[in-house]
């Protein structure tokens, strides 16, 4: 029940602010539909903790505690975005850089893609995920391009061509699935529920698996940002506005990883092999070392932040395919963590960029003094996703080294070299950026920065202490990932 | 072992669609490339069709109707007046010269028949010889996406990867969930329209849809 | 085997006599397809008959393979219409027919055409020389990958088991054939110097390719090249009806097919001369540079037959 609600709300609210978006009040009324989603998921999580795993609607949602709390985490996100995002766009319109018209387009596209990323997480078709996923990027390649720039034209384009690309693999993955399932199950709607197949993994062909996995991970894997695919992933990021580089960063690519982990629990309860984590684990890895070595020549803060959501986002990757309790429940608490950082980052640096008027590091200076707020914010936020205790992120780092050096030794001097890279780059650029010289003035209003801080209180209290419902549930959700 | 009249015909509208990859490869005018994708949906309507007569499965009729109203009808006819109103220069200008992207071409597509037979061998369809060609298809369009540097072939090439995915779905396992389908459908046609607003904006910036203006976001 | 003997010479000399109709037919196609009247359709008989007639004006350095080339081209293009089955199949002289021997007579005549082009040592001839051999060059390896493609299916290379087999086996649509037939097209218009390749009417250096290579030819050699040429064409549209539309040739040694299979081959030839008519009417001779690239297209054609064929038909 509660389902409908969270899904209908957000495309209830894409289509109300198509008509109405260019009204003066858009953003409070895009704030409220992502409370009102907000709330709807909470319910339903809620729900979930008292009864289980539950399908709904004769087969073609399924919840559980896995996709559960990605749901609260992606409308949680969605809606202190929308809150950072109301007075952040009426400053860019002040600015010019924005219209009415492109606010219009903004808004409903915002509804339209927290819809997509929902009905992505909450499926229990294969195919419906897929069309999930391409329907979200089909809603953020406008607003990557929102500026008109000729740099933000090329990010949305090679943005839709290369997820394009990356999504139709995906396609051949999930055609291939079906191939496989429907000599197990027969053919119609019910071969490609998840819940279906997860009944009888064991009876798929392996060869078809095995093929289907490597296409599915490559094709989802693209939107996850996983190098050699990640070409598209700091453009996109870095030239849309900030509260739409905070969405993506922070949620979308939480979402086609959760695709992935479907599908690579189907495909382990095949093979009965370790050929799905080996691939993911071989991915992860390089992500994170190819993006911790190009995090140095960045002079971009935000496409800078976007290679930091590569090497994390690898890392989680890497985590998964490791396997196991301790790794998946790790996995997990930096998914989280993660969303919660980045887009707390992003809503600083959104705010220091905006007074700056530029997205250089080298014209950023001193925010300490122009505007305490905002360099506390930048500075927290930093510290907190370079994995300094007690945030939360040192916390689900330090398992995940952990069980490296446990299971799979070779990894962990990449993984540290390439952490300890990242760290000194990414401080490097932003301690001058927070405490350097500056001659300006200090500003005189206040920015809304309330979400930020209440990201950065939330990753500081689970690095501290996770409160036992909260653990529970990710313990639950790594079972269900094979732990 | 001869098959069933139908399923010949199936075959050889298998052999015209990668004749159409191919002549896609080596056109040299953009207009002349919408006509060739218009043809490819066609070809892709009729095979579903035939299919469907021959194997009783019913919902692959309206899969076709979909395909002609989409792929025949609607995208090519956006395509046109985009190439009008856009006012586009009509050359293609491959990047490879195109007796190299033939023998690419060829290439891929003996590497794509090797790669299909293991899967057909385990298909229970009658189709499933046509795996082959379909796979030949997607990467034939792949490889026309990559040798192009204007926006609307490469467009064009994207679409003719989803031509393939499609087929592929058909003949290997008789196509896929209708709902899912009725999806995927509904996502290329969006993606189609985005892309249309998405050419004028470059248009608009860019004064032409080379895409060789839009190389500077580079590594630094 | 007297009667299959007398069968084979009537093919032959039914083959020599009927090219030049055949030509005439395709003119007249033409001529009617671009709205002008045409002359006749048994003209280039009476061109033929007015060469025979005229008085050999030959260079005076000039060698005997100059005045032996002709006969022998047209003694190769009399051969290969001989053996290539029209109205009846597996002849006394079918044996011979192997398509790769076939590819070799035609390059006998080829190789004789172009060193007596050659021969005088004006730049026209050596010119067309070398534009010949280059599109023939391209040329044959499609031709021979269309005949690979059919002797796939009929497991010889024997042209009367070819046409055995496809012509009289149950009616089964080869995908592979129909890449081959588009190769096949595409070969046979630039070895028959027509029409997107080759404008068998022009003389501009720019553009002639066959035509410069019989500028020197006069008289009874030039009447007998010209024989040649159209019986070249006629023997390619009877390969091409031969691999593709073999219905309604004779079987061996059956007899009462043959007034039947004689009316075949006159309605298959002359909707094949109407088709080619109306394909040079609508299309434009490709400039020579780009020659390559159209064969390149056909060879690249034949090699997905094959493909085909191993992915569909096995």
């Amino acid at each position: 029940m509660e389902i409908y609600w969270v899904l209908g709300i957000p495309i209830a609210g894409g289509v109300f602010l198509a008509l109405w978006g260019s009204r003066r009040n858009a953003p409070e009324i895009n704030a409220l539909v992502s409370m009102l989603t907000f709330l709807a998921a909470a319910m339903l999580t809620q729900r979930i903790i008292e009864q289980g795993p539950m399908m709904v609607g004769n087969g073609w949602f399924f919840i559980d505690s896995f996709n559960v709390f990605l749901v609260t985490l992606t409308a949680f996100v969605a809606f202190t975005t929308s809150l950072f995002s109301r007075p952040y766009m009426r400053i860019e319109k002040e600015h010019g850089r924005l219209n009415d018209k492109r606010l219009r387009l903004y808004h409903s596209s915002y509804q339209v893609f927290i819809a997509a990323m929902l009905l992505a997480l909450t499926t229990n078709n294969m195919g419906i995920l897929w069309v999930s996923m391409e329907a979200a990027t089909l809603a953020t390649v406008l607003l990557v391009s929102l500026y008109r720039t000729p740099a933000s034209l090329e990010a949305a384009w090679k943005y839709f061509i290369l997820c394009g690309v990356g999504i139709a693999q995906a396609l051949f993955g999930t055609i291939l699935l079906y191939f496989a399932a429907e000599k197990v199950l027969g053919s119609g709607g019910t071969a490609l529920l998840w819940t279906q197949l997860n009944g009888v993994k064991a009876q798929l062909e392996p060869t078809v698996l095995q093929l289907a996995f490597v296409f599915l991970l490559v094709g989802y894997g693209t939107k996850v940002g996983l190098a050699p695919l990640h070409n598209w992933l700091p453009d996109a990021h870095a030239e849309g506005p900030t509260p739409v580089s905070a969405v993506l960063s922070g949620l979308l690519l939480n979402v086609a990883l959760y695709a992935v982990m479907r599908c690579k629990v189907l495909v382990d309860g095949a093979l009965h092999t370790d050929m799905a984590g080996n691939l993911m684990m071989g991915f992860g890895l390089l992500s994170v070392v190819v993006a911790a070595f190009l995090i140095k020549r960045q002079t971009d803060v935000k496409r800078m932040f976007a290679y930091s959501s590569i090497e994390h986002m690898g890392l989680i990757t890497f985590t998964f395919g490791m396997g196991g309790a301790v790794a998946s429940f790790a996995g997990l608490l930096h998914m989280t963590m993660h969303s919660l950082t980045k887009s707390a980052i992003f809503f600083a640096v959104g705010h220091a960029t905006q007074k700056a008027g530029t997205q250089v590091m080298d014209g950023i200076r001193g925010l300490i003094k122009t505007n305490p707020t905002v360099g506390w914010g930048l500075m927290l936020g930093t510290v907190a996703i370079l994995g300094v205790p007690p945030f939360g992120v040192f916390a689900s780092e330090f398992l995940i080294i952990t069980t490296a050096m446990h299971e799979h030794p070779w990894a962990t001097p990449f993984l540290l070299t390439a952490l300890g890279v990242a760290f000194a780059a990414i401080f490097g650029r932003v301690q001058p950026m927070v405490f350097g010289e500056t001659e300006l003035p200090r500003l005189p209003h206040m920015p809304a920065l309330a979400p930020v801080f209440v990201h950065l209180g939330l990753v500081l209290m689970l690095g501290l202490f996770i409160p036992p419902y909260l653990a529970a549930w990710y313990r639950q959700a790594a079972q269900l990932l094979g732990g | 072992m001869a098959l069933s009249y139908h399923l010949q015909v199936v075959n050889l509208l298998a052999a015209l669609l990668l004749l159409i990859s191919f002549a896609m490869l080596s056109q040299r005018r953009i207009v002349g490339l919408i006509t060739l994708f218009a043809w490819q949906g066609a070809a892709l309507a009729v095979s579903t069709s035939l299919v469907a007569w021959a194997t009783g499965q019913h919902h692959l009729y309206y899969s076709a109707a979909l395909t002609v109203l989409l792929k025949v009808i609607v995208m090519p006819w956006i395509f046109y007046r985009l190439v009008k109103e856009l006012d586009v220069n009509r050359d293609v200008e491959p990047m490879i010269n195109i007796p190299t992207t033939m023998l690419i071409g060829i290439v891929l597509v003996i590497f794509a028949f090797n790669l299909a037979l293991p899967i057909s061998a385990l298909s229970g369809t009658v189709t499933r010889s046509t795996l082959g060609i379909a796979m030949a298809t997607v990467l034939l369009a792949f490889l026309m996406m990559i040798t192009r540097s204007k926006a609307i072939p490469q467009v064009i090439g994207f679409l003719a990867m989803e031509n393939g995915l499609f087929f592929a779905a058909t003949s290997a396992t008789y196509g896929m969930p209708l709902v899912v389908e009725l999806g995927v459908a509904l996502d290329v046609l969006v993606g189609v329209f985005v892309l249309g607003i998405f050419f004028f904006q470059i248009r608009e910036t860019f004064d032409s849809l080379d895409l060789k203006h839009m190389e500077k976001l580079k590594e630094k | 085997m007297s009667t299959g003997i007398l069968l084979q010479i009537a093919q032959t000399l039914i083959a020599i006599l009927l090219a030049p109709l055949l030509m005439g037919w395709v003119n007249q196609c033409r001529a009617w397809l671009q709205g002008r009247s045409a002359p006749s359709i048994a003209q280039p008989y009476r061109t033929l008959r007015k060469l025979f007639h005229k008085d050999a004006v030959i260079a005076s350095n000039a060698s005997p393979l100059f005045r032996f080339a002709p006969y022998m081209i047209f003694a190769c293009m009399a051969l290969a219409a001989g053996i290539v089955p029209t109205i009846a199949n597996d002849l006394p002289f079918s044996p011979a027919a192997d398509v790769i021997a076939l590819v070799g007579i035609f390059a006998l005549a080829r190789a004789f055409q172009a060193l007596a082009a050659m021969d005088i040592g004006t730049s026209f001839g050596t010119l067309g020389a070398r534009r010949e051999m280059l599109v023939s060059f391209l040329a044959e390896p499609a031709l021979l990958m269309v005949f690979f493609t059919a002797s796939l299916i009929s497991h010889s290379t024997e042209l009367s088991v070819i046409v055995a087999t496809l012509a009289h086996r149950d009616f089964i649509i080869y995908p592979s054939m129909a890449f081959a037939a588009v190769a096949f097209w595409m070969v046979s218009t630039a070895e028959n110097a027509r029409i997107p390749i080759d404008n068998p009417a022009t003389h501009l250096e720019l553009t002639m390719i066959h035509e410069a290579m019989i500028l020197e030819y006069s008289a009874r050699h030039l009447a007998l090249i010209e024989w040649a040429v159209a019986m070249k064409l006629f023997t390619y549209s009877a390969l091409g009806i031969a691999l593709f539309v073999p219905w309604g040739i004779a079987p061996q040694g059956d007899f009462s097919a043959l007034p039947l299979a004689l009316a075949a081959m006159i309605v298959k030839l002359g909707a094949g001369g109407a088709v080619l008519a109306f394909i040079e009417t609508i299309s434009a001779k490709v400039r020579l540079f780009r020659a390559p690239e159209f064969l390149g297209t056909a060879f690249l054609l034949a090699v997905l037959g094959m493909l085909t064929h191993f992915l569909l038909e096995v």
